[in-house]
């Protein structure tokens, strides 16, 4: 696609006026959040024992003052240092919580692409309804991640009364879903996996149907099979979107944390948690704000680097295949 | 297209058939269950209403009549607000970011529009996990805790990178002719977009804006550490729920199919909008 950037002219201000608003949200909503983190991770702040006095009346702009000095006699009087640092190198809850964040991403993500591929596969032949399919293929992504995890999670695998529970009583089968943290983890990636499919399948069958025609008569004509037909020019020319789809959904699986909130709680102990339920549940349920700030600042740190990697090294490929 | 043998059409439509049951039962499920009572979840488990069990409207009394009447009408207020609200305010700013992105041509010290439409995408990368305790302060000591507008705001945030791919790569494929000739008859930069460029956008306008509806409605951990009696959302009722009511199954399968129901309308009515808005700049 072709860029038509400097087909409009105008001036200095009429060019900040358009992406201006836009980046001093972002700025003062996202990044500067982000930065004060900083220094919050370098206290012990807590969420009952460090008060703030709150904004008080009268506009805001008018009592900045008033919420610098508050924050940072807050912040002087629970500095620690790097004792946060120190006491997350010795951190169980948090190396599980880093390994679960792994597996997620890259055991969970490339099932999710396997299934959504053989999908994707099925949608694009010649079918009756296909518009139907589609649409209710693509309905578990309209879901609350929260809904989902009560639905699939509780409801459906609960042991005495979910759908299961009668076959289980009849084969004497004793059903636990989450008594391990093995299970635990298997059965969220399944849940997420129910979630996250039909977004990579929408990716993959627009890739598909992009696909000109022709060159799959030609090797129809050329007496190429199914098989050969797929691995030598479906799944090649799907790599790009494939590769776009995987990274997105690596992205977004960082960020799991609903799913798991509500079905496991991060059990049995702390063994499928991840990251970000680690920092919501000591932040802000038991309130050590200092040290899940902390976390929170490493974890960043570890997204970045993971997809700054990803991006370098698979976005270069992605470059080169379009 | 390439014609399949019959055998190969009968697994075909025997997979689908499969994964339809996938995508639905667990739906299928949670609604029935909205319609059972003690009795009948425990003795179950049922499938069929009226076939093997008679069902009950107790868990949706319990909704719209008796005691959580209250706090899910207030949900599910606060969730329209919230939704709607930051849809519509990161489609204003969104599409003037796109829109400026795609026409004029920016050099802000060594960023040029590259630069910056790759700041705006990379902030699709942060984990709300990492900002959610900073910003939980700020917004106690700025007095956005607990407001609609503060949690309207953060997700309009949250919504803009995906807003501006999407308009600005609604904005590149279309003709700047136009807008030029807009220009020439005396227009203003500002002229050309609000009366020529936007109104044969709106394809790409409704498919960000459905996009950052349904991320608004569907969000828990910002509405669960930033608003507390006043201003939850629909998901963070449900959450609790689950950890307050034990097996009180049927009020909580009616909570829950009253959230999803409304996306699960958006979804077939305008399925196309957002499957476009999924693939925006991915498919060349």
């Amino acid at each position: 696609m072709e860029n038509p950037a400097g087909l409009i002219p105008a001036a200095r201000w009429q060019k900040a006026l358009f992406v201006l608003p836009a980046f001093l949200l972002t700025f003062f909503i996202v990044i500067f959040p982000t930065v004060f983190g900083i220094l919050v991770s370098f206290t012990s702040w807590t969420r009952t024992g460090t008060t703030l006095d709150g904004p008080g009346s009268g506009f805001v702009l008018f009592r900045l003052g008033d919420m610098v000095r508050d924050i940072s006699e807050a912040i002087r009087s629970t500095w620690n240092g790097i004792d946060n640092f120190r006491r997350m190198a010795g951190d169980d809850a948090f190396r599980t919580a880093l390994k679960n964040n792994l597996i997620f991403a890259f055991i969970g993500v490339p099932l999710q692409y396997l299934v959504a591929l053989g999908l994707a596969l099925l949608l694009n032949q010649q079918i009756r309804a296909r518009k139907f399919y589609r649409v209710v293929f693509l309905l578990p992504f309209m879901i609350s991640p929260i809904a989902i995890g009560w639905m699939i999670g509780k409801a459906m695998f609960d042991a005495r009364f979910g759908p299961f529970a009668r076959i289980a009583r009849e084969l004497d089968i004793t059903l636990a879903f989450y008594d391990t943290g093995f299970k635990a983890v298997s059965w969220l990636i399944v849940i997420s996996a129910w979630y996250a499919i039909p977004f990579v399948m929408v990716m993959l069958l627009a890739g598909l149907q992009a696909m000109p025609g022709e060159i799959f008569e030609a090797a129809k004509i050329d007496g190429a099979g199914r098989w050969r037909t797929f691995v030598d020019m479906t799944f090649p020319l799907l790599l790009p979107v494939s590769l776009t789809a995987v990274i997105l959904r690596i992205i977004f699986e960082f960020k799991l944390i609903d799913i798991i909130y509500v079905v496991t709680g991060g059990g049995p102990g702390d063994a499928s948690q991840t990251l970000s339920l680690y920092i919501y549940k000591d932040g802000y349920l038991s309130g050590n704000i200092g040290y899940a700030t902390a976390l929170a600042e490493v974890f960043l740190i570890f997204v970045i680097v993971v997809i700054s990697l990803l991006l370098v090294t698979v976005g270069r490929k992605i470059r080169s295949l379009y | 297209m390439v014609h399949n043998p019959k055998w190969l059409q009968i697994t075909i439509y025997a997979l689908l058939a499969f994964w339809l049951v996938i995508a639905l039962f667990p739906l299928y499920w949670m609604i029935t269950l909205s319609f059972k009572n003690l009795v009948l979840i425990t003795t179950g488990p049922f499938f069929f209403p009226w076939i093997d069990y008679s069902p009950v409207t107790l868990g949706w009394s319990d909704l719209f009549e008796s005691g959580q009447r209250n706090r899910f009408l207030t949900a599910m207020r606060n969730s329209l607000i919230c939704a709607i609200g930051s849809g519509l305010l990161s489609l204003v700013l969104g599409s003037m970011a796109g829109y400026g992105l795609s026409r004029f041509s920016y050099k802000v010290g060594i960023w040029r529009n590259r630069d910056i439409s790759f700041f705006f995408l990379s902030q699709l990368i942060l984990p709300p996990a990492a900002v959610i305790l900073p910003l939980y302060i700020l917004f106690v000591e700025s007095g956005l805790y607990d407001t609609l507008f503060g949690l309207t705001l953060l997700y309009t945030v949250v919504g803009l990178p995906i807003v501006i791919w999407i308009m600005r790569d609604q904005f590149n494929s279309l003709p700047v002719e136009l807008e030029q000739a807009a220009l020439v008859d005396g227009h203003s930069a500002l002229g050309a977009f609000l009366k020529i460029a936007t109104p044969i956008a709106a394809p790409g306008m409704v498919a960000a804006f459905i996009l950052v509806v349904i991320f608004s409605w569907n969000e828990y951990l910002f509405s669960a550490v930033l608003t507390s009696r006043t201003s939850y959302t629909l998901p963070q009722l449900v959450a609790t729920q689950v950890s307050s009511q034990g097996v009180k199954f049927w009020t909580m399968a009616a909570v829950g199919t009253a959230t999803v129901a409304p996306l699960l309308v958006i979804a077939i009515m305008l399925e196309r909008y957002i499957v476009r808005g999924l693939t925006a700049g991915a498919v060349k």
